[in-house]
């Protein structure tokens, strides 16, 4: 493909490159560097210096609790996981449907719809907390980790329906119009047709949500309010006082909070890659 | 013919959940929302008194603080630079990693997993490389660094820069554009944010690979055929990117658009961990006014203004653009 | 069909297991004790109060129920839509002071007046502390501990090198300023990141002009806002703002601090929270003055009140009654690295500052800080707080003076 280009330019490219890998990397050089001091050695002047001992000890405080009597990100991983992890399946699931729907199966309105979904998106959160927990507290799902997946699903059909209808969009009409003929129902094709096509739209949405559930404060902290089934970002940020900060201990957490995602993101980049290529990427 | 329209009821019903949900938990509350903005709410106890448009009035008042009129403009830079900033730079990323270069996936990844950390550690992490020092106690961050390189004139005050790029009311422009009668036009208030900028640096960072991925698979997309015939046609490389390649990948673009658009308008975590409301309000934005005037100051209906205003925003931007999409489509 | 029917059971499974996790726990003898203490001596503190508590009520579960950042401002976030949804903690930290209005005490706390009789209290408090307490005629929180907004710190090197004495006035303050410009060392560090460090220092600069009446007259309406006295402590406070470190808004306190302790700062107003900063780092070099000119006790307490509706009643007054007593106080307090609010505890739990403060606690007048929750209701102290904090940027006295003025005809009126 690339058999025309000069190697002069492959070089320049790859000097470009590596330039850029520098820049990307330097925070997680601070982060990293950070965690391995002692508070006493943590100041804005060293930043750059790296630690006149290394010690694991800021990862092991934020990981078992940095003060008596405070629990540390532990207890709080696997709540995470099993919000998360229902969240994102649930939530790509019914993004699923509805890009199916919204792109397949246009019926009357759904024109309209798809605008009125996707305004969704746009809501800030901070605005409608307090109506927020007085539904879910009408509902009876409120302080409980059901009822935060259940938030997450609602406040990511927006953006799942998007990608989705999009991906769908760009698989031909022609599949759809020959199983119809064929006497297949909707729910038939999409079964036996489109599902088994969807696992690169798939890997897109569940990266996509994955990261944002697993990274959500706000909801966390509002809807569930007892600390043994809070998430693990409550208890990172936690991990400030109210006055002054364990720097140290701060990146620390914040590097163990990162790693899921990160390793996801590591294992999965190429369905992603493809997922995008094919074809969730048209407007 | 039955199964005509039993399919269209099912279609309706997997859709149905998805449209409930949608009408309480988004237009039911932003209803509750534009009507608490109108009343006199700022207790814990709701108080629906209607005082009409004084909340509004308030907000964009200068007096006691300007502080929505900084967050209207710094939203502005804001938005500006980053779309700008993560399209320009995922698409030459993208460009670059589009050679087959050897190594390509660990480029890849290095560029993508930002993506992964929360905006609360990226706010953290930038805070300290932004730092600017002072010329008594030294630099410190990433003005250390340039020091270090040699490239000490790059030393700048980042966001503790209170700045803004306007245009002067006494300047020439300025006095030309009250002769016209537009002399509101030059204000601080409609003008650049540089501390924004800084803002825009991590944020681009965090979402540059998100664009970089898109146009990568985009680019990828691109039959080399066309790029074949373009070059075989005497174009030079510059010309195949302009005239093949860039139109074709224009829809990734608009799509683009509406998410980091999304992002930056709701854009909260961020902030409130790398800068908070900066020096004079130069890196405030509306969500954190939101969330400082709702839950400290208790002003149910101030916050609720700022949310309607910022909806209203986004109303008049983006479902002219959605409507004119999917009809388009639906004619096509 | 094999592929429809895994299909099918994946979702089924997706949605029962999630499903499984709306069951809730409830009941139970437990307390649930809400704070923003979450980390260094404030934890510490609390645990041991905790632990008073679980001496005397072994059969009860304690639930530590924290939310940090924002120095409360998530707390109180997530605190606002608890109480009005119908699911508030059984107790929670509150700044003494007019901070309770915000959470429209009559219609969703319990009022502490009984308690406070049956246990004494009103006798072993401070009479300022006590007028401080009461809202609407009665008492809605039990203080734990007093802290203390008005101190000058400074590094102690540097003042004997230079052979100054750190400055009781604020003409000392600005010769001992000139002297350390031209040595290149900076006067006075202050990180305002946050937004809220600004304020804190002016209210102590309100103070010292206006004096401790005229500074709460401010408050109550009894002192005008465009009073010439105003103005006078709006320039002191530019001519001060002139020469502190220029990336002050890149920094929080604590990092404007480390100035001090690297020898590059001379002096920092701020609260004594800072004293526990420089144990855990380990620094011995400072010394502590009130901020020139205030002879008066700047304070701010955290107190825990009572929500009419909260789930375990009598766990939570005896929670109110450790609080409150001595055993209860002693042990919070040199934790935390704050004094007790009763005035009959042992001074000599307590490190050097803490025992000075004590001191002036029962012997100096007290005004409430404002920055903290104490003087103002928190609609009025946040919009202060936006002011001052452009003014630490702009500079501009008139519009400043006129922003305060506005501010206070706003809430005023209600």
């Amino acid at each position: 493909m690339t058999a025309l280009v000069p190697r002069r330019s492959v070089s320049v490219v790859y000097v470009l490159l590596c330039l850029a890998c520098v820049l990307y990397l330097l925070p997680v050089y601070v982060l990293l560097v950070t965690g391995l001091k002692s508070f006493q050695e943590v100041s804005l002047a060293t930043m750059w210096k790296f630690p006149s001992k290394l010690s694991l000890e800021s990862f092991s405080r934020a990981w078992s609790g940095a003060y008596l009597g405070l629990t540390g990100l532990s207890v709080n991983f696997m709540n995470s996981v099993y919000i998360t992890v229902p969240g994102t399946l649930i939530s790509s699931l019914l993004g699923s449907m509805n890009g199916y729907v919204l792109s397949k199966w246009r019926f009357r309105g759904a024109n309209v719809l798809f605008p009125l979904l996707l305004f969704g998106m746009f809501i800030p959160y901070q605005s409608i907390l307090i109506p927020l927990v007085q539904v879910l507290q009408t509902i009876g799902i409120y302080g409980t980790r059901g009822g935060l997946i259940f938030c997450h699903v609602v406040y990511g059909i927006p953006i799942t329906t998007l990608i989705f209808r999009n991906y769908y969009a760009a698989i031909p009409d022609e599949l759809v119009e020959a199983s119809k003929i064929d006497g297949a129902g909707i729910l038939g094709i999409y079964f036996n047709i489109l599902f088994p096509l969807s696992l690169p739209g798939f890997v897109v949405v569940m990266i996509w949500q994955f990261t944002s559930i697993w990274n959500d404060f706000l909801f966390a902290v509002v809807i569930t309010s007892e600390p043994s089934l809070q998430p693990i970002t409550v208890a990172l940020n936690n991990l400030a006082g109210s006055f002054s900060v364990e720097w140290n201990v701060q990146m620390a957490g914040a590097l163990i909070a990162a790693l899921p995602t990160l390793l996801i993101y590591i294992f999965l980049s190429r369905y992603f890659m493809s997922g995008l290529l094919a074809g969730s990427v048209k407007g | 013919m039955k199964g005509v329209t039993r399919d269209r009821a099912i279609s309706f019903g997997l859709v149905a959940p998805s449209i409930i949900l949608i009408a309480v938990f988004v237009y039911g509350f932003i209803g509750f929302t534009g009507f608490s903005s109108l009343t006199k709410w700022d207790s814990m106890e709701p108080n629906f008194t209607f005082v009409g448009l004084h909340n509004y009035q308030r907000l964009f008042s200068t007096v006691p603080t300007d502080r929505f009129l900084c967050d209207l403009r710094n939203t502005v830079t804001f938005t500006i630079f980053f779309l700008v900033g993560c399209i320009v730079l995922g698409f030459a990323l993208a460009v670059l990693l589009d050679r087959h270069v050897r190594g390509e996936g660990i480029f890849r990844n290095i560029f993508l997993f930002p993506m992964a950390i929360s905006y609360i550690v990226t706010g953290v992490v930038w805070r300290w490389i932004l730092s600017p020092g002072t010329s008594l106690t030294g630099s410190t961050g990433i003005n250390l660094l340039f020091d270090k390189l040699g490239l000490g004139f790059l030393k700048w005050g980042w966001f503790t820069d209170a700045n803004m790029v306007y245009i002067h009311p006494d300047s020439r422009f300025g006095v030309f554009l009250a002769h016209i009668g537009l002399g509101g036009l030059a204000s601080p208030y409609i003008g650049i944010s540089l501390a924004m900028i800084s803002v825009v640096l991590a944020a681009s960072w965090q979402m540059s690979g998100y664009t970089m991925a898109m146009y990568l698979a985009a680019l990828r997309g691109i039959p080399t055929e066309m790029r074949e015939a373009a070059r075989v046609d005497g174009a030079t490389e510059l010309q195949v990117y302009m005239r093949v390649i860039v139109p074709m990948i224009r829809p990734v673009t608009l799509s683009a658009i509406i998410v980091l658009g999304h992002i930056s308008l709701k854009i909260f975590d961020l902030v409130v961990s790398m800068t908070g409301p900066g020096p004079a309000f130069a890196t405030d934005v509306p969500a954190y006014y939101m969330w400082d005037t709702t839950f400290r100051g208790n002003n149910f209906a101030s916050g609720a203004a700022i949310a309607t205003l910022l909806l209203l925003v986004v109303a008049l931007l983006i479902i002219p653009y959605l409507v004119s999409t999917t009809r388009s489509e639906v004619r096509a | 069909m094999a592929r429809r029917f895994l299909t099918v059971f994946s979702i089924v499974l997706v949605l029962g297991a999630s499903l499984a996790l709306v069951a809730c726990g409830g009941g139970g003898n437990k307390l649930e004790i809400y704070s923003w203490w979450t980390a260094g001596g404030e934890a510490e503190g609390l645990k041991a109060l905790m632990d008073v508590y679980h001496k005397q009520y072994p059969n009860v579960q304690i639930i530590n129920a924290t939310v940090a950042g924002g120095a409360g401002t998530n707390a109180k976030a997530v605190l606002a839509t608890r109480l009005t949804g119908g699911n508030p903690p059984d107790a929670f930290q509150l700044h003494a002071g007019l901070e309770v209005q915000k959470y429209d005490p009559e219609k969703y706390l319990v009022p502490l007046d009984d308690l406070y009789k049956s246990q004494g209290l009103d006798k072993v408090f401070p009479q300022d502390l006590l007028s401080l307490l009461q809202y609407k005629g009665h008492y809605w929180g039990v203080p734990v501990d007093i802290h203390r907004a008005n101190v000058l710190w400074y590094n102690k090197k540097l003042f004997a090198d230079n052979r100054l004495q750190p400055p009781a006035t604020w003409d000392e303050y600005f010769k001992v300023s000139k002297v350390f410009k031209a040595k290149k060392i900076i006067p006075m560090t202050m990180g305002t990141k946050e937004g809220w460090e600004s304020c804190h220092v002016f209210e102590t600069v309100l103070i010292s002009v206006l004096g401790p009446d005229g500074y709460k007259g401010l408050w109550t309406g009894a002192t005008k806002w465009t009073d010439p006295k105003v103005t006078d402590a709006l320039n002191l406070y530019k001519n001060m703002l002139a020469d502190i470190n220029t990336d002050h808004a890149a920094l929080s306190w604590d990092q404007a601090l480390q100035y001090l302790l690297d020898g590059k700062a001379a002096m920092f107003i701020m609260g004594d929270w800072t004293n526990g900063w420089f144990t855990s780092k380990n620094f011995t070099g400072y010394g502590w003055e009130c901020v020139p000119g205030t002879k008066v006790f700047d304070g701010l307490s955290d107190s825990f009140a009572l929500p009419k509706k909260a789930p375990h009643m009598q766990n939570a007054l005896n929670w109110l009654q450790v609080c409150g007593s001595q055993a209860g106080q002693a042990a919070f307090n040199p934790l935390k690295g704050s004094i007790p609010a009763r005035t009959d505890v042992d001074p000599s739990l307590f490190n050097p500052y803490s025992q000075s403060a004590m001191k002036d606690w029962t012997s100096e007048p007290i005004a409430p800080s404002v920055m903290h929750g104490a003087a103002a209701i928190e609609k009025w102290a946040t919009v202060y707080k936006d002011i001052m904090n452009t003014f630490a940027t702009n500079l501009d006295v008139s519009t400043t003076q006129q922003a305060l003025d506005q501010a206070a005809k706003d809430n005023l009126a209600m």
